[in-house]
């Protein structure tokens, strides 16, 4: 292949591979949206996540420490990474993401956009 | 489609990852087959000529609430997935990860050696080696 091919978007490419698609939990109060996606087997520099235009991606990759000259009998997890992809709404602030990642658990907090947070309005009395 | 297997496995089982992958592209209700066969924790075991190794997908879980036992033969791994509670006021849009007690249970060769386990839980995946008799390990016998 020639080394000028113009290089795929991560993205782009990353959907040629097959992948899992990790069980998720979404959490949503006043100020914003919680998610949790179990990722188990992904180490911390493995985890890649990113949002283009309006879709947020949640990519792993899979590494075990595999003893020497091992035969597999039996595999439930047979394929190396996990791919989930999620549109964010308008009101989400994509650039204030917070993210966690403990024990192949990864805590996403997309707060809400100030103007979209909920505002009580008084109402006075004449 | 190019993947690289990280248990590389027959063709039935990957018309069986086929047939998966389709279920998970058509049925949109919430699931954990993204994991597995729905199972929890997703299970992987593999063996070399001197251990058996077992791989439990358990993400999110105290180590100390794991319990692992080998009882005739018996791997027995069980435990509890708390996960963190949903506030008031909050809606739970996506309900998918597994929560509440698991127990999975996994027979063993003969030839292992129940007293020579070690487990160690990393990135969310517990690691379980038991090493096989000695005198079950393949020998090379020296021709005189």
């Amino acid at each position: 292949m020639s080394e000028n091919v113009t290089p795929r978007k991560p993205a782009e490419a990353a959907r040629n591979e097959a992948a899992m698609l990790p069980p998720v939990d979404v959490v949503e109060d006043a100020s914003g949206i919680t998610l949790y996606a179990d990722l188990p087997g992904v180490a911390k520099d493995r985890l890649n996540l990113h949002v283009e235009a309006d879709t947020l991606t949640i990519e792993g990759e899979v590494v075990l420490a595999m003893a020497e000259g091992m035969a597999p009998s039996h595999a439930e997890v047979s394929v190396p990474r996990y791919r989930r992809a999620f549109t964010l709404s308008k009101e989400l602030d994509a650039e204030k993401i917070e993210a966690q990642f403990e024990r192949g658990v990864l805590k996403l907090r997309i707060p809400k956009a100030e103007h979209a947070q909920p505002r009580k309005v008084e109402v006075k009395v004449a | 489609m190019m993947y690289r297997s990280l248990f590389p496995r027959d063709v039935f089982a990957e018309l069986d990852r086929l047939q998966r992958e389709i279920q998970q592209a058509v049925d949109f209700s919430p699931s954990i087959r993204g994991v597995g066969r729905g199972g929890f924790p997703a299970m992987n075991v593999g063996g070399t000529a001197k251990s058996i190794e077992i791989y439990a997908f358990a993400p999110g879980v105290d180590p100390a609430a794991l319990d692992v036992q080998i009882e005739k033969g018996v791997l027995t791994i069980s435990g509890e997935r708390k996960l963190d509670a949903v506030p008031e006021k909050a809606s739970l849009h996506i309900d998918e990860r597994f929560a509440g007690r698991f127990r999975r249970v996994v027979t063993l060769p003969d030839d292992v050696d129940a007293s020579s386990v070690q487990a160690k839980y990393r990135d969310g995946v517990l690691h379980i080696s038991i090493a096989r008799r000695l005198a079950a390990q393949p020998r090379r016998i020296t021709i005189q």
